[in-house]
């Protein structure tokens, strides 16, 4: 099996990014056939029906979640999550930079869908060229009336702003993003009340990431039953998996979900390095906990993952190949995500620091058999006990690790221990020699 | 009423094993009231940045939502959100500059010291942490203080989203990469002559792949394990005896 573009399709045709290129090549089409040819039921419903369930992580179904959004006259909002911080995915930049009017139409459909009359793509800071790209691709479409007042002569009214955040991981948390929207820290907010119902400006809110809303124009051209022929179960569709690490061809590859990982890391992405073995791999983003070479021929499907005790997340595997100690890994890992925790629940804010503490005195040495027991007990604290899963993201993989790898983290802390004693005792050696040296010239 | 720091206080900065972040220290000026929103008569905001501000607000029904890039229109002013800086925002915005402080506090891309005005971030996340990203980064810091540039802020970074690009840095938005050591000192003249940084290596550039790397430099060792008698720890603890001249041990 190989790749299957579908939101990559034309992705290699020069200037893509121009509104020119994009109508030539059928952009824009499903936006008129959603004003003018169905009803905002039937777009919810076709969106509904082709099960298309998030792309950002939850893997929650798009449809569902717009249907949520109360019918009525209230002022309502989309918000496209391009907020992309987690370490291992960058589909949505390839994306944005390439191909920034789909993003635009998906946004537009959703709008109609969801009834909303503002949107606003909450963009991360250091994407600074991918934002600038979609500022002129906003206002190309304004220009030739996809976006604003009365959109082509219809009675749908929808605004897109492009808001640029400034580096923090989470605000892709969506309470989290809606606070940084408003203006604020961006803490999330307990929930719930669900954005669907009080979120931006207390307004029902619709959030969803990049790849979901660049699906809604695919859906609505080809309709939802094509769509469902793609994939497997209840993962339809395509998914772009960016694969990273100690791969010999990273990037972005388009795939049918239910293709094996064993495909995906060895067959598109070439496997690790020449000589060298997988040792563990996150299959969705550093969030996911790790799954090791024992499982390369799991489909790549939200349940199949579910299964073997990790997650599908965002679609991005980073792969760790076997020249790589864990311990190292684990502890740059946790050191994210206690520098990206808001500081708000105390599980996380604790939880991500002890972790950082432990890690660090191990591989320094310091570490007794019983920190790997506290280490574990530590992140079996944080799951399910904070507003937001920042902190569970950090304890899923680091907890996988200690069960998958215990026997390394023993090993690496027994030796780390023996470096340490031996650097002692060379200190202590100098010491005696100079002195007796002193000693012998007196 | 004042406010001292005890001596207590002072001491518990010692007894800690982690070095305390800057500023952890700074006492809150209790005896001051806290500023208000301040008049518009007494501060004078350049017109460019007032307009860039303004235009910003019109954007959204609540002003407050244009706090981020007001803050970041200031900053590119003042190379950091300098209590100046600030103060122009709240005139424009009409908040308190507390209010500003605390947004700019939780943002990474908000500088809250005068650390440089224009950065070059080393990402040593998580993906990029396998292919061996913090040497770059010592690279790129040790050509830094060698050629002596300045003005720079020059850190590491969390996940700037450009995994593939496996090891890399975006200078002042700019995304290059895959980086090795031997590109710190090129990296750091252009960026101090203000050139194009690694002309052809940038995400923006046309063209631009990544290229396929059959070959990576391996992890860092293990830790040596190497019992003082001789032989491994591991397997003097379990035979307790060293091990003999010319013995092979599995």
């Amino acid at each position: 099996m190989s790749e299957t573009r579908v939101l990559l399709e034309h992705i290699d045709e020069p200037d893509l990014h121009t509104i020119g290129v994009y109508e030539r090549l059928g952009g824009y089409r499903s936006l008129r056939k959603a004003l003018f040819e169905m009803s905002p039921e039937d777009v919810l419903h076709q969106l509904e029906e082709s099960g298309l369930r998030g792309r950002g992580g939850a893997g929650f179904s798009m449809g569902k979640k717009a249907s949520f959004i109360p019918k009525g006259t209230m002022d309502k909002y989309l918000c496209c999550n391009a907020d992309e911080s987690e370490p291992g995915a960058f589909k949505d930049r390839l994306l944005m930079q390439k191909n920034p009017h789909q993003l635009i139409e998906g946004c537009a459909i959703g709008s109609i869908a969801a009834g909303a009359n503002k949107g606003f793509i909450f963009i991360r800071g250091e994407y600074s060229l991918q934002a600038d790209i979609l500022d002129v691709a906003v206002a190309e479409a304004y220009e030739r009336g996809y976006l604003g007042a009365r959109i082509l002569g219809s009675d749908h009214s929808f605004d897109l702003v492009v808001h640029r955040g400034k580096g923090a991981y989470i605000c892709g948390e969506e309470t989290g993003l809606l606070d940084a929207l408003e203006g604020k820290r961006g803490n999330p907010r307990l929930k719930p009340p669900f954005p669907a119902n009080q979120g931006l400006y207390q307004g029902p809110t619709l959030i969803n990431n990049v790849e979901t809303l660049c699906n809604a124009p695919i859906i609505i051209e080809n309709g939802a039953d094509w769509y469902r022929s793609l994939g497997v179960g209840n993962s339809t569709g395509t998914k772009i998996v960016s694969i990273s690490g100690n791969v010999q061809r990273p990037g972005n590859y388009e795939v049918e979900l239910g293709i094996s990982v064993r495909e995906l890391i060895y067959g598109l992405a070439g496997g690790p390095p020449e000589g060298r073995e997988i040792k563990c791999y996150f299959p969705g983003g550093s969030s996911a906990p790790v799954l090791t070479k024992d499982h390369l021929d799991v489909p790549y499907t939200f349940e199949a993952m579910a299964e073997a005790g990790s997650m599908l997340g965002s679609g991005s595997i980073i792969v760790v190949d076997d020249s790589q100690p864990l311990v190292p890994l684990a502890l740059r890992l946790a050191e994210f995500y206690r520098h990206e925790s808001c500081g708000k629940c105390v599980p996380c804010r604790e939880g991500t620091n002890w972790t950082v503490k432990t890690l660090e005195r191990i591989d320094e040495g310091e570490g007794t058999p019983m920190d790997l027991d506290i280490l574990a007990q530590v992140q079996g604290n944080i799951i399910g006990n904070c507003l937001c899963v920042l902190g569970d993201s950090m304890a899923m993989p680091v907890g996988s690790m200690l069960e998958h790898f215990r026997e390394e983290f023993e090993q690496h802390m027994e030796a780390a221990r023996v470096r340490r004693d031996l650097q002692e005792m060379e200190a202590v050696g100098a010491a005696e020699l100079a002195a007796s040296e002193t000693a012998g010239a007196l | 009423m004042s406010f001292e720091r005890t001596p207590a206080a002072a001491d518990e900065g010692a007894l800690r094993s982690a070095p305390l972040p800057p500023g952890w220290d700074e006492a809150v000026r209790l005896e001051e009231d806290p500023a208000a929103i301040p008049d518009p008569a007494d501060v004078d905001v350049p017109p460019d940045l007032r307009a860039e501000i303004e235009d910003y607000m019109t954007r959204y029904p609540d002003r407050h939502s244009a706090t981020l890039p007001a803050l970041g229109a200031a900053q590119r002013r003042h190379g950091w959100c300098s209590p100046e800086a600030l103060l122009e925002v709240a005139v424009v915005m009409q908040v308190t500059p507390a209010y500003l402080s605390s947004v700019a506090t939780f943002y990474d891309m908000l500088r809250t010291r005068p650390t440089g005005s224009r950065y070059v971030y080393v990402c040593t996340g998580v993906a990029c942490h396998p292919r061996d990203a913090k040497a770059v980064y010592e690279a790129i810091v040790a050509a830094a203080s060698e050629q002596g540039l300045e003005d720079v802020e020059i850190r590491e970074f969390e996940c700037l989203g450009a995994c593939d690009m496996a090891p890399m840095a975006s200078v002042d938005g700019r995304y290059v990469g895959p980086l090795r050591e031997d590109d710190a000192p090129d990296l750091v003249s252009a960026v101090k002559e203000r050139r194009e940084v690694l002309p052809g290596r940038g995400l923006a550039d046309p063209g631009y792949t990544v290229p396929p790397s059959p070959r990576q430099k391996p992890g860092p060792p293990e830790e040596p394990d190497v019992h003082p008698a001789g032989g491994t720890w591991k397997d003097a603890e379990v035979l307790d005896v060293p091990p003999a001249e010319g013995e092979e041990r599995p």
